[in-house]
This record gives C-alpha cells, structure tokens and sequence, in this order.
C-alpha cells in the first residue's frame, strides 16, 4: 500500500524502479509491423530459442488480430511478456532481421511486448487445460523453464505440482531481474496464466526440507528438476562479513520486494565482478541512490560476460567500469561496517582452458578504494545438496543429462533450466530456459506416448 | 529551366498542374490561394443549381499503413448559388490574369440550360468549359453527370448544344464507368470538344465497419456508391488516357486526371498523351503547397533529358503503346539476383515457388544462405523483381533470342498465308 504522504526521497527511489521503456503507442507499433517484410524461412525465427513465428505474429498486429498474435507468441513462449522485456533481441531475433542489411531492424522485442501487453491487459485466456490423462508431473522449481514446461504439460493433460522454495512463483523473473526492465505484473500475470490451466504451485516449499525427495520420486510419474541457481558464492577474501557487504542476486531481490531501502542514498559502492548480475546491482545502486558506483573486474571489458546493451546501459547509468581490478581484502572499521576494499591490478596472462586469457596479480600493485558498501556478483552457487539428495550425476553441480531425451541419470528425472546450464551445455538465458521447459515436456508426453503415436504438440 | 507553359486546345497556363474541379476549388478564397502556391490552373467546382449535401461525405482507404492510398465521397456539385461562384471567378480571374480558370458545368440534358449556363459563365471571364459527364453519384439519379456519360449520344448532343454557345474551349470531362472510354471520347469529338478530360472518378464503396456493419462513409446509417480516386486509380486513369491518345478519331488534346500525386506521374501522364494534368485528392491530402514540388521535379527532369518545353514531352511514349497483337511473342527476359545485395528475405523465392514458375532456388553456399534463378524455366514474369523490397538485388535483363522477332498478328498471317 502506498502511503497516503509518501516522503519525497521515499518517491523519487520508487519513479527509479518504474519500467524504462514505454509501450509502444498502436501507431508506432502499426508503422513498426507494417515495416515487415515477412520474409519466407524467416532468420528471426530462426535465431529466436522458442522459435516464436515472427513475421506471422507481427503481420497479426497489423492487421488487427491482436488475440492471433498474441497466441502466436505465447503459443511457443508460455513467458513471451517476460522475454519481450529481457531477451537480449539483438543477439537474438532483431540482429537476425534482414533489414539489418538495408536499413534497420524490426523492432521486434517492442512488437512481442505490444501484442502481449494487449494480452495482459484485457486477461484473455488463450489456453486451455488439456483433459486428464491420470499422470502426475513434480516439477521442482517455478522459474521460466518450470513454468514452460508445467503450462505444455497440463495443455496435454498432466496433473502438475510445482514446487517452489520462494513465496511467489516467477523464478528469475520474480527476484532476479530488475523491476525496471520487468516490472512483478507482468510476471505475475504470466504465473496466473499458467495457474489457470490447473497447475497448482506450492510455495514456500523447499525440496528436501518440507518434503522429501523420495516422496516426490515415489508420487510422481515424472519429475522435472528445474531449480536454477543459488546465492553469489564467498569471494573467499577477508571482512566478506562485514556490514554493508552484499551478495548481488540478494540485493537485487530486495528491490523487488516491499519498500525500497533508503540505506544506499549517498554511499560509494563497489560492485565486484562483470556480469549481467553485475551490471543488475550496479544500477540498482544508482537507482537506490548511490552517490558513486564502481564495477571491479579482474579482467578487461573482452572478457566481461555482460551483453553489450547492459554494459552500454551502466555507463549511461554513470556506473564507472575498473577493469583489470582484484579484491583482496574489504576493510571494516571498528563498528564492523564496510570503509573500504583493497584492490590488486591483475595483467592477463595465458589462455584458459574457456579460451579466455587468466588474469595475474601484478606484485606490490595493491591499493585502496574507499567504499561504504560492497555488492559480489561473480557467479552463482548451485544447489548440488538437492541434486544429490535425488541422486543424480552431476557435473560440478550442473546436473547430466541426455541431450535428446533430456533425462539424468534417473530417467524418471527430467532437467531443464539454469541446472543444466553451464560447463559448455548452453547459454542461460530466459528464452533459452523457457525452450527448455517446453522440450522436457514434450520429451515426458513423448516417452509416455510412445507406443500411441499422439500428436505431441498441443492444441490451442 | 525548361518551359512548363502548356497551351492545352487554346487554354494557356504557366505550368501543366490544375487543380481539378472538387473540394478543393469550391471558392474563390481556396483558388486564389492554390494560385499563389503555385497551381497553373483550376477547374472551379462543377457549377450547377444550388443543391443540397450530405454529411459525411468523404472516405479512404489505407494500405498498409499508407494513409490515402485511395480516396472516395458522395459529395455532389457546388452547394453555392451561381451569382456567388461567378462573382468569385470575376475577382479570381481580375487577380490571376495569367492563370486557367476553367468552368466546370454540368446542368440537365436541355439544350437552352446548356446555353444560359455557357453565356453566364463566359461573362465572367472564364478561360474554358469543361462539361462534368463524369459524376457518378447523385448527379446521376437526376439524369446528369455519368448518367449523361455513359450515353455516347447524349455526349455527342450536349457538347454539341454547348459549342453552339461557347466562345471559350470546351473540355469533355468523361467518366470511367463504361467499358470502353474512347468510345464516348470520340462521342465527344464528334460534337465538337476542343478537348477531353479523363478519369471522373470510379464507382466505389470505400469500406464497411466491421463493428457496427456500417458502409463507409454512411449518413445516418445509410451509404450509397461513392466516387473512388487517389493514388490507387492512376493506372486505370493512365490506361485510359494513353486508349484515347492513341486512338486516331480522339484527335484532340487530353487533360490527364487520376490519382496524380507528384511530378512523376505527371510525366507519365504526359509521356502517355495528356498536355496538362489535373489533381485533387494529393491536394486533399498535403494542401497546395505540394504543387513546389511538382513544378520544381519536372522542371529538373525536362532539364536533365534537355527538353526545353513540357510540350515537346505531351505524347511521346504513346507509339510504344500497342494491342497485345503487336508484341514480340520471341523477346526474353530473365531474372537475375545480385547476392552481393540481396538481404535473403527469400520473398522472391516463395513469391516464385507458390505463385509463379518455381525457378529461383534458394540453397546454403559456404555456410551462405543463396539464391539463384534457374534461367531455363524463368518465363520473365518480373514478379521477383517486384516483391524484393532492395533497390538492385534482382535485375531483369534481356537474353538475346535464337530466332527472329515475330508478334501473333505476325504469326497468325503467316499461318494463314502458309495454308492458301
């Protein structure tokens, strides 16, 4: 609830958290779609994870079919609204256009957020339930690869139980994107769509902890494990302790939840670490107030895994970048509050074993950066005690399985989403998760009807 | 600076842009302001008894996005009295000596309405007489405009009642709604029109709202066919006009009408028989000041050809227009696609594969998504060339023929010679 006086600092940190860009006006957008050239064999829908048929959904727009494209889209991305707003389009769809050799792109991304606002905003129901076929899905985790795969699997009628550890459903989208790029509507309406075709969510609910791995394995025909990612690992230095110390994942949740802290106005922030979370808590810390925000990177920009719009993003934010940047230490005063954190200059060295060159401590280099807080944002950990407890072979925490069945070591077990991402097996993205999500679903109806020869794509 | 004067059947203007009687020249406040903008000439607004109007009047059509790609009304002639319009013409004329003014006139099939209306008009000055047998609507239900029109005798007589009066060149301004317009234009030419202008607009019912079912435009839940023009009628107005400039028995000058919307077609028109042109709906649409550029692009245009006068342009692609007949049945075309500019949106492809020959064939090349056009069963259709959205990617170019040129008229008598 908004307070009736709500104090002016108090309103100006909630305007930093609104939405960025605006939705497209229905001129700009006819003047957009009607730039298509709908091209045959389309290279955007090529390069799109979900393969969603662009130039369809977009001729839709223009020719006011506005229930038709946006069943389009969400058709192959349960999670089209999210992905309108956070898929990195030009690497994706907008930088396969062809008019990229002509003239400029279609702005696409804009267009799926037009057709899917109009979705949101008149709560169309697009999909329906499939009629029950009596098997009963677990799916462990509901982020863009549980949602996917829950809302096709009751479309072909499973029973489907989503277990989710958080209080709200969402994953990613609920906690770990920034409001200003994806606002909570938009993924709860996404998560209500999907509760509407019968899924139930149970929240509050670790695997593991309120209910045990066994009992999921013993009362479910199968089970997707889909659970993400954890906490920012320690940087293993020393005064991570320290008050003001923050773990970026934890730091951006916060400002997706309740009132915005004002303890950020004024301080000097260090972010450590060059990753699109990186980049997240950096401009969340400029939202929040900060009075100077620095990125620290032991690395040199090449090497930061960072998309280029974000990075571009932070600096127009004033986020300054320090390559080449190691922490050593973060140094507290004698109230145990973060004061400062002392750097070591690193010289990049052979190539790894990723092809990217190891940065080294240049000796006697060191040097202090005077900071209020410290936000670490250099990875995160996987939930290896979970994938254990189901029994399953797992690489360094990212869980095996066989790319085309999309089993693990169980085979009633399924994987999909940021736990089987990592060590070479693909790129995380939303979109990607969410493709993910589908194709475990498909792989669970297919290996359930395959003696019945059913069409394994639903039906609208 | 080429000279745009145009002297078309006596009538002088300095430039070949008219406005055409419509909206546009319903007074003398909007003429003068069209002649200061730059216009050469106006055909007032058809004068007439002073009737009534409805409201709404006007609709149109977008394409694509593309606002006005055609446009319609049910909007009749002048709604003024007489004495008023020809007070204005006065005063417009007394201002504008060295523009056209020309009258448009339709009245009822009589000849001595046609004689009092012609005397009234040429007191006040007018330069010439175009007669509206064009009007599809309302006009029509009362025996006038393409009532009159589509009766190639009716044509013939009442130009004939107005040349008994006039003093000033008369214009037969003709309707496309009949199936062979040079038929009433050389009705026309048979009474005695010292010239004739084409096309009055097309019938037409611009839309219907599929919400409320209502035809559009509809006064007060009612439509009734409208009279189509704007950009979308130009080739049926282009064709018209080259039919009759080609025709031997229409030998008089043409003013050009439909859809003309730049310099361009302008020339088109031109190139294909007309002396002048007359325009509306791009007025309508962008205010007079479009005719700067108008006068300023086929200025530069006769320029750069080093064509002294727009007269020296009236007519000279009306030779290259012919009967189906006449065709070389052995002349060839190809298409040929630059991959080095393509953009691979395969429009070319499918366009080719679904509705055409299905001779391009697209296929990856060192990792390169091409195309390429399998020259045997290309037929030239062109249809390649005009969905590809990139100046240059597809060219249509001529391959030299094994055998000599031969046309079916050419055929037909050799096979009829061959058999006696």
């Amino acid at each position: 609830m908004v307070p009736i006086q709500e104090n002016p600092m108090a309103l100006q940190l909630r305007r930093n958290f609104v939405e960025l860009t605006s939705k497209m006006t229905k001129n700009e957008a006819m003047e957009e779609a009607n730039r298509c050239l709908y091209c045959y064999d389309a290279p955007c829908i090529k390069a799109c994870p979900t393969s969603i048929q662009i130039p369809n959904f977009i001729k839709k727009i223009a020719s006011g079919n506005m229930k038709g494209s946006a069943t389009t889209i969400l058709e192959a991305n349960p999670i089209g609204a999210s992905c309108a707003r956070v898929c990195p389009t030009e690497e994706l769809c907008e930088g396969a256009c062809v008019l990229n050799s002509s003239t400029k792109p279609i702005k696409i991304g804009e267009l799926q957020r037009y057709a899917t606002d109009w979705a949101m905003e008149t709560n169309a129901q697009l999909f329906k339930q499939g009629q029950s076929n009596g098997q009963k899905v677990a799916i462990i985790g509901a982020g863009p690869a549980g949602l996917s795969a829950a809302r096709e699997l009751s479309r072909l009628g499973y029973t489907v139980t989503i277990y989710e550890a958080e209080s709200k459903a969402g994953g990613l989208g609920s906690y770990g994107i920034v409001s200003f790029r994806l606002p909570n509507e938009v993924v709860d309406w996404e998560v209500e769509q999907i509760e509407k075709l019968g899924v139930e969510i149970k929240t509050n609910t670790t695997v593991g902890v309120d209910i045990s791995t066994d009992e999921i394995l013993e009362q479910y025909n199968s089970i997707i494990l889909a659970v993400g990612m954890g906490a920012v690992p320690n940087l293993g230095i020393e005064g991570e302790e320290l008050d003001g110390v923050h773990d970026a994942i934890e730091f951006v949740r916060n400002t997706k939840m309740g009132p915005l802290t004002k303890e950020i106005v004024g301080k000097r922030v260090a972010v450590i670490g060059a990753g699109n979370t990186a980049i997240d808590g950096a401009t969340c810390a400029v939202r929040l107030g900060a009075d100077n925000v620095q990125i620290l990177y032991r690395r040199t920009q090449k090497e930061m895994t960072a998309y280029k719009f974000e990075y571009e993003f932070a600096k127009q934010d004033g986020v300054e970048f320090k390559w080449l940047t190691a922490p050593k230490k973060i140094i507290g005063n004698e109230l145990g509050k973060v004061v400062g954190i002392e750097c070591v200059k690193m010289k990049l060295g052979e190539a790894g074993a990723d092809g990217r060159q190891r940065p080294k401590e240049v000796e006697g280099s060191n040097f202090i950066i005077e900071v209020d807080t410290v936000i670490k944002a250099i990875g995160q950990t996987r939930f290896v005690s979970l994938i254990e407890a189901f029994g399953l072979q797992h690489t360094n925490g990212v869980v095996d399985i066989d790319e085309t069945t999309m089993q693990t070591s169980n085979d009633k077990v399924f994987a999909c989403g940021d736990v089987v991402f990592g060590n070479g097996q693909g790129e995380a993205m939303v979109v990607t998760a969410v493709q993910q999500g589908k194709d475990a679903a498909y792989k669970i109806h297919e290996r359930l009807t395959s003696f019945s020869k059913v069409s394994i794509v639903p039906k609208v | 600076m080429a000279d745009l004067r145009i002297d078309l059947a006596g009538i002088k203007s300095p430039n070949p842009f008219w406005l055409a009687s419509a909206p546009p020249t319903n007074s003398g406040y909007q003429v003068q302001r069209a002649f200061e903008a730059g216009w050469g000439g106006a055909v007032w607004k058809t004068l007439g008894d002073p009737i009534l109007n409805v409201s709404s009047r006007f609709a149109a059509v977008s394409f694509n996005g593309q606002r006005v790609a055609g446009f319609n009304n049910i909007e009749l002639i002048t709604d003024r009295p007489l004495e008023v319009n020809l007070q204005e013409i006065y005063e417009t004329k007394k201002r504008f000596p060295h523009h056209a003014i020309i009258a448009s006139l339709m009245v009822e099939p009589k000849q001595e309405k046609w004689h009092e209306i012609v005397k009234r008009v040429e007191d006040v000055g007018v330069d010439g007489l175009e007669l509206n047998f064009g009007c599809p609507h309302g006009m029509a239900e009362r025996g006038m405009g393409s009532a009159s029109g589509q009766v190639p005798e009716l044509v013939e007589k009442q130009t004939y009642w107005v040349k008994e009066a006039a003093k000033t060149p008369v214009i037969v301004k003709l309707t496309p709604n009949i199936t062979d317009i040079t038929v009433t234009a050389e009705a026309a030419t048979r009474g005695g029109a010292d010239a004739v202008s084409m096309i009055n607009t097309i019938n037409s019912l611009a839309g219907v709202d599929l919400d409320t079912w209502n035809t559009v435009p509809h006064v007060a839940g009612k439509g009734a066919h409208g009279g189509y023009c704007g950009p979308a009628v130009k080739p049926i107005a282009l064709n018209m006009v080259a039919e009759c400039a080609r025709n031997p028995l229409i030998n008089v000058p043409i003013s050009g009408i439909g859809g003309i919307s730049n310099w361009q077609d302008a020339a088109e028109f031109i190139l294909m028989g007309a002396t002048g042109v007359q325009v509306c709906t791009a007025a309508m649409h962008h205010g007079f000041s479009i005719v700067e550029d108008m006068i300023d692009g086929l200025n530069n245009y006769l320029d750069d050809k080093g064509i002294a006068s727009v007269m020296d342009l009236v007519g000279r692609s009306v030779s290259r227009y012919s009967n189906w007949g006449d065709l070389d049945l052995n002349y060839k075309i190809v298409a040929e696609i630059n991959n080095d500019v393509c953009i691979n949106c395969n429009k070319c492809h499918i366009a080719c594969e679904d509705t055409s020959h299905q001779c391009i064939d697209l296929f990856t090349e060192d990792g390169r998504p091409m195309l390429k056009v399998r020259e045997e069963d290309c037929v030239g259709c062109n249809l390649c060339s005009i969905v590809c959205p990139v100046d240059g990617a597809i060219t249509m170019v001529e391959r030299k023929s094994s055998v000599p040129p031969m046309t079916w008229n050419e055929r037909q008598a050799l096979i009829s010679s061959l058999a006696k």
